[in-house]
């Protein structure tokens, strides 16, 4: 089966920092597909060069049959309404309500709306996220967890193929962590998306990873299900379990 | 390799960043002719500009009115050429201190609230989250805002100019007994094309040198709160020295064309 996402030896540096150092993955369809690393591993900017949000210095970056550094921005634009990008921080709109949100790029790629019209694929989403009350509400009135539910519904109204969580629990309490990660696995299925997960939430990944990538130094230093990881006796990796 | 004064200095960094701003300037033009536009979102930059500073403008323009007046009059009095005041404070007003004034307000209001906005913006990373979404934030954020500006600043000095004609005119009035038709008169029979032309053209230029910084300043604004301020800050700072130096192009230009 082709990979949606294959990415060999990559390589990015900031000046003297090597943050990616020959990293390499396939993402599967319908998989969800777990990286943990330290904070500051490099895990935002490995998925800020799969959208080419960053250019990788070097290696193989493929999403969907294309390779990404070749893409003219025209292509690229259009290969990333199949990808949606979940920030870490939500990043919605805070001038627009809720509406805007979720309309501002469904009315600048018309493509997506598949026949339907904008106000009932705004509903509808916005249900299947279960927030269709906040519609008329701006960001700054939403709590944290309902922002992190918006940022989804935002980026689910484009129907990508494939999802990118940047930390989706992270700054939430575990509760609302735990509803999220519902919610992910709910709209995984309601619009067989693959994803992409970056998290250094362990109760996150047990519940949604098939498999898991265990990032150090740049480089995949371990890769397996969580149960198998787990069992590792190798320090380093333990060090994320504990 | 021992660095030299050019490497140290700022200088070097000085230039890079009048490189830069000249890129993002010819990216400007560049998205501001390609299709599709973003109409509503000009219009509302168009609204919050002029509607963020006519308070602010009409306000300075009244006072600078009355101030230059009262300031000048005992002076043209002693030289029994009170008379001719209508004349001159037009001139002055409409050729040079409307524009500069109301300019620099601008820059201070408009320029450092979108220098904010973008940079705010820039540091969530809502910037990033629109262009992942595969739209484009330069032609929504930044063109838009750029145009709100260069149209809507020489309207606002056209109002400031008004304004201060009128303040003017308040004390002609009362203490020269002057009629509002005979001062507007004596403004207007003054004035001369080259007056006007010269003036209104240059503050097209002053809107969109307040605009470009503010944008460029927020769109490349640096992480972090301290980040934004910095944005704001400097957007203010360098849009108004930007502003003299075209002034002083714009009167040397003048100068040529018009003869004055
Ligand atoms: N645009 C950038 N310029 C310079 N350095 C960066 C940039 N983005 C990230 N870095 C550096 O790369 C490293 C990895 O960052 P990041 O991927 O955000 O970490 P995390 O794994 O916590 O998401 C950090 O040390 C950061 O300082
Ligand atoms: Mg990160």
């Amino acid at each position: 089966m082709e990979p949606l996402i294959h990415i060999d030896n990559l390589n990015k540096s900031f000046g003297e920092q090597h943050v990616l150092n020959g990293f390499h993955l396939d993402l599967f369809e319908g998989e969800n597909l777990v990286i943990v690393g330290k904070s500051g591993s490099g895990k935002s900017v490995l998925l800020k060069c799969i959208v080419r949000l960053l250019e990788a210095d070097s290696g193989v970056l493929e999403v969907l049959g294309k390779s990404i550094p070749e893409l003219n921005q025209y292509e690229m634009d259009r290969l990333r309404t199949e990808v949606g990008f979940l920030f870490q921080g939500s990043a919605l709109y805070d001038s627009m309500t809720v509406r805007e949100n979720l309309e501002f790029p469904l009315r600048r790629h018309p493509e997506k709306m598949a026949g339907q019209d904008v106000e009932s694929l705004i509903v509808s989403t916005l249900e299947s996220v279960g927030l269709a009350h906040t519609i008329g509400l701006m960001p700054e009135e939403l709590s944290g967890g309902m922002q992190r539910r918006i940022a989804l519904a935002r980026t689910l109204i484009l129907r990508p193929r494939i999802i990118l969580y940047d930390e989706p629990t992270s700054g939430l309490d575990p509760i609302t962590a735990k509803e999220i990660i519902e919610l992910m696995l709910k709209a995984q299925r309601e619009y067989q998306t693959s994803a992409l997960i970056i998290t250094h939430d362990m109760d996150c990944a047990r519940v949604i990873a098939n498999r898991m990538i265990i990032l150090i130094d740049g480089r995949n230093y371990a890769e397996g299900s969580y149960e198998a990881l787990s069992a590792l006796p190798d320090p380093r990796v333990q060090a994320f379990f504990k | 390799m021992p660095t030299t004064y050019f490497q140290r200095s700022g200088l070097r960094r000085y230039l890079n960043e009048t490189g830069e701003v000249w890129l993002f300037a010819q990216r400007f033009f560049r998205e501001a002719v390609r299709r599709p536009f973003e109409w509503r979102e000009l219009l509302n930059q168009c609204f919050i500009v002029g509607n963020q500073s006519l308070f602010l403008v009409g306000m300075t323009g009244l006072i600078m009115g009355l101030v230059l007046t009262l300031q000048t009059r005992p002076t043209m009095e002693d030289f029994g050429a009170e008379a001719y005041m209508p004349a001159m404070v037009g001139v002055s007003i409409i050729r040079e201190i409307g524009p500069v004034i109301v300019a620099l307000i601008c820059a201070g209001k408009i320029g450092s609230s979108i220098g904010a906005e973008l940079g705010s913006m820039k540091v969530t990373e809502q910037i990033a989250a629109m262009e992942v979404s595969g739209t484009n934030p330069f032609k929504y954020l930044v063109v838009t805002r750029i145009l709100a500006t260069t149209l809507m600043v020489p309207l606002l000095v056209i109002f400031g100019d008004a304004v201060a004609l009128f303040g003017s005119y308040l004390v002609e009035h009362m203490k020269g007994d002057v009629s509002f038709q005979l001062f507007f008169n004596k403004v207007f029979r003054q004035l001369s094309f080259s007056d006007l032309v010269p003036a209104t053209i240059k503050t097209f230029f002053f809107g969109f040198a307040i605009g470009l910084i503010g944008c460029y300043k927020g769109y490349h604004s640096r992480k972090g709160t301290a980040g934004v301020g910095r944005a704001a800050n400097t957007a203010v700072v360098v849009a108004s020295m930007l502003l003299f130096v075209l002034d002083f192009i714009a009167v040397l230009v003048a100068d040529i064309f018009f003869d004055l």
